[in-house]
């Protein structure tokens, strides 16, 4: 896969192989944090933010320590450790020089170390071969694509809070059965290929 | 049985604070690998093994870890396991490593191995958290096995990998895709819901305590709403507390210490707090869930 095009990983992270919908990496924020629009953005938002940048350190990382080592068995290891210290340094930074940004993602931030999507689309990086630029690349395009499926679930949920629905559906199996729907949407982009 | 014995610790993982079924953590590889009954026990035994060793070490250096750096510590260990499993299942297993894929490595990030190290593995003495997570993972092993069961049968017509007759010509292939793993899902948990509900209304008492959340960002992470331990306790369980503080910890473990220490303050107001370890900020906490948190753990 050394030479897949850009464009077309952009394409099958962002929707074929929807991280959420057709992976299930991330799903415990995907159904946690989606009750409202607002906070599901802050929530995209910042997994786009730690993703991309997880993606550009661990690729670095691999591709200049790890690799030319032999030390490819640590990957797992080392890659958690990096994305949890990157979280702190990350909230560190923004606390001191970006206050409102703070403001709007800090509550997110600790919660993403523990969030499978990070760790997931790093790993996937490394087992598809792919460089540093088309690592980055899949990184935000898989974070942007975590964004896309848990904004719509937020505007659903939205919609539907108010819903009569069985004692028994409501709350988490009711939000369940609308990502299954949502999947089966997804399932339409398949044919993109 | 008595508390923290081998057997109770066992029955407890199984049935009365199942991972997957009662406390609802570890959704992802939940969904992702149940695509057969076969893949289930694969991902479950594998997981059990991580949780049984990572429990057990966990357990052992409890008094040397400072209570500062644990978090990290805890990742190497849970990491380093998942590593040797990872390496062994490769080796041994080629066709079922290759079938789970990535979801193997992933198991470091499977909120029920942190959840047990956070909330049971570094309290308890040895010997409790090793069947403590010989029942857990034994409980998480059966219950994925179970989905990928419904799901194989009723999605490719199989069992355990063998077709049955034609059976597969009229299945809806569709439950071994991606939405047949949250429909299915679904259809379990509404059906225990159920289940609860009738027992409730008749005998007249309340089984469960379901919060409602005031915003959604409450216990992000990783719980889940209104299914989440932190959400919906069983009263009359004492043992219920392991379950509380383990969604807790799993949704974000740092704030573990300043919410136990809201929860002795016994003050509901004190929801959002900065956490003082690793300087984490602190997530909103569920203040009224900790409260009983604490109640119950100051009984041990």
């Amino acid at each position: 896969m050394g030479n897949t095009s850009i464009l077309s990983i952009l394409i099958m992270s962002m929707l074929i192989n929807n991280v959420v919908l057709s992976q299930f990496l991330g799903i415990c924020p995907f159904l946690g944090v989606s009750k409202k629009v607002e906070t599901a953005s802050g929530m995209g938002a910042a997994v786009i933010f730690v993703i991309t940048l997880s993606s550009i350190i661990c690729g670095v990382i691999y591709e200049f320590i790890l690799h030319p080592l032999g030390l490819d068995y640590l990957n797992t290891i080392v890659f958690i450790l990096v994305i949890a210290a990157l979280v702190q340094f990350v909230e560190m930074f923004l606390k001191k020089s970006m206050p409102s940004l703070y403001a709007a993602l800090g509550v997110y931030l600790p919660l993403i170390t523990t969030n499978c999507a990070v760790l997931g689309a790093v790993l996937l990086n490394v087992q598809n071969d792919y460089n540093i630029i088309q690592g980055i690349i899949n990184g935000f395009a898989t974070s942007v694509g975590f964004a896309i499926s848990i904004i719509i679930l937020a505007g659903l949920r939205e919609k539907m809070e108010y819903n009569n629905v069985p004692k028994a559906v409501k709350g988490m199996p009711f939000t369940m059965f609308t990502a299954s729907l949502m999947a089966i949407a997804f399932c339409g982009f398949s044919g993109l290929k | 049985m008595q508390e923290n014995s081998p057997a109770e610790r066992i029955y407890n993982g199984i049935i009365k604070e199942n991972p997957t079924l009662v406390i609802v953590l570890g959704m992802c590889p939940t969904l992702a690998v149940t695509t057969s009954a076969m893949n289930g026990i694969g991902m479950g035994l594998s997981t059990t093994v991580v949780l049984t060793l990572s429990n057990l070490f966990i357990s052992l250096f409890r008094n040397i870890i400072p209570d500062k750096i644990r978090i990290p510590a805890f990742i190497v260990i849970i990491a380093s396991f998942v590593t040797i499993v990872d390496m062994l299942m490769e080796g041994f297993t080629p066709a079922l490593y290759a079938q789970l894929g990535i979801y193997i490595p992933l198991i470091v990030v499977n909120c029920i191995i942190f959840g047990r190290a956070e909330a049971y593995a570094s309290k308890a003495n040895p010997v409790s958290a090793l069947f403590d997570g010989i029942g857990m993972g034994l409980g998480f092993t059966i219950s994925i096995t179970i989905i990928g069961f419904i799901r194989e049968l009723i999605g490719a017509g199989s069992i355990f990998g063998t077709p049955i007759g034609n059976l597969s010509d009229f299945m809806p292939s569709i439950f071994v895709m991606a939405p047949g793993a949250f429909m299915v899902l679904a259809t379990i948990i509404t059906i225990r819901a159920y289940i609860i509900n009738r027992i409730e209304e008749k005998n007249g008492t309340r089984l469960e305590v379901v919060h409602t959340d005031e915003d959604g960002a409450g216990c992000a992470g990783c719980a889940f709403k209104d299914n989440c331990a932190g959400k919906s306790t069983k009263i009359e369980t004492a043992a219920a507390a392991p379950a509380v503080s383990a969604a807790k910890a799993a949704a974000a473990p740092v704030n573990n210490a300043a919410a136990n220490t809201e929860a002795s303050a016994g003050s509901k107001a004190a929801t959002h707090t900065e956490a003082s370890a690793g300087s984490k900020a602190a997530a909103p906490a569920d203040a009224s869930s900790d409260n009983k948190a604490t109640g119950k753990e100051g009984d041990k």
